[in-house]
């Protein structure tokens, strides 16, 4: 299992290639990126602010029952704070299991939590507005989707 | 009791920091936000609607019941959006 919180970029292919090479066993992996997108066509830049102390653990706690849950044979989340630019890479996840389901599974239940259960928050500043990226109602239904849900 | 106390994103924008030290007899998070309330303008504007604010306690995610006991410390902050 691989958590990592960091300011500078990250290169997705070596990434992804160093993890596939650690997981003999699987014989499925799924990767997801998130990146910084500009709806409104005037974003200058996004920040991210964390709160250092507890992110790295929310993260290994998520990723620990993703894990658990999925029965995945390992799993990745990579995730950067500070000022990022539209088109940036902001985070990633990747998953390997023995079969695609659990491996999709695993990685969409790992970005329902790092939603709204890692400490993370962003801001958007454009260049005439300033503001921060709220959750929503939907970020905490698909959580409670996932505890409705029967064990895996 | 000495708390050190965490404030990220709008929350730390009103409250006008990122942290402070306090010395509190606060039992649960719920005493301790009434005391801050208190305190100024930016804290009454940060905390004016708690249902839009989320604490952790020791850096596991609490509530307003959580209790203080032997604690060192509370962070404020809106509802997270990672990802």
């Amino acid at each position: 299992m691989v958590t990592r919180v960091q300011e500078a970029a990250f290169d997705f292919s070596v990434e992804v290639n160093t993890f596939q090479a650690k997981v003999k066993s699987a014989g499925a992996l799924v990767t997801f990126t998130g990146i910084v997108r500009d709806d409104s066509g005037s974003l200058d830049h996004m920040f991210i602010e964390h709160y250092p102390a507890m992110t790295e653990a929310a993260l290994q706690k998520i990723e620990t029952q993703a894990i658990t849950k999925f029965g995945l044979e390992d799993a990745l989340v990579i995730h950067r704070y500070g000022m990022l630019t539209p088109g940036e890479t902001i985070m990633m996840v990747a998953t390997a299991a023995r079969h695609r389901k659990d491996a999709f599974a695993g990685a969409d239940y790992l970005m329902d939590y790092l939603k709204s259960r890692a400490p993370f928050w962003k801001k958007e500043i454009s260049k005439d507005h300033t503001e921060w990226v709220q959750s929503k109602a939907t970020d905490e239904a698909a959580l409670a989707a996932w505890s409705r849900e029967p064990e895996a | 009791m000495k708390l050190n106390i965490l404030y990220f994103a709008w929350v730390r924008e009103r409250v006008g920091h990122s942290q402070e030290t306090v010395e509190t007899d606060a039992t649960t998070v719920a005493d301790l936000v009434v005391e801050l309330l208190q305190r100024d303008e930016g804290c009454a504007a940060a905390f004016a609607d708690m249902s839009a604010i989320c604490v952790a306690v020791d850096q596991e995610l609490g509530e307003l019941t959580t209790h203080l006991k032997d604690s060192y410390e509370v962070a404020f902050f809106p509802p997270m959006t990672g990802g």
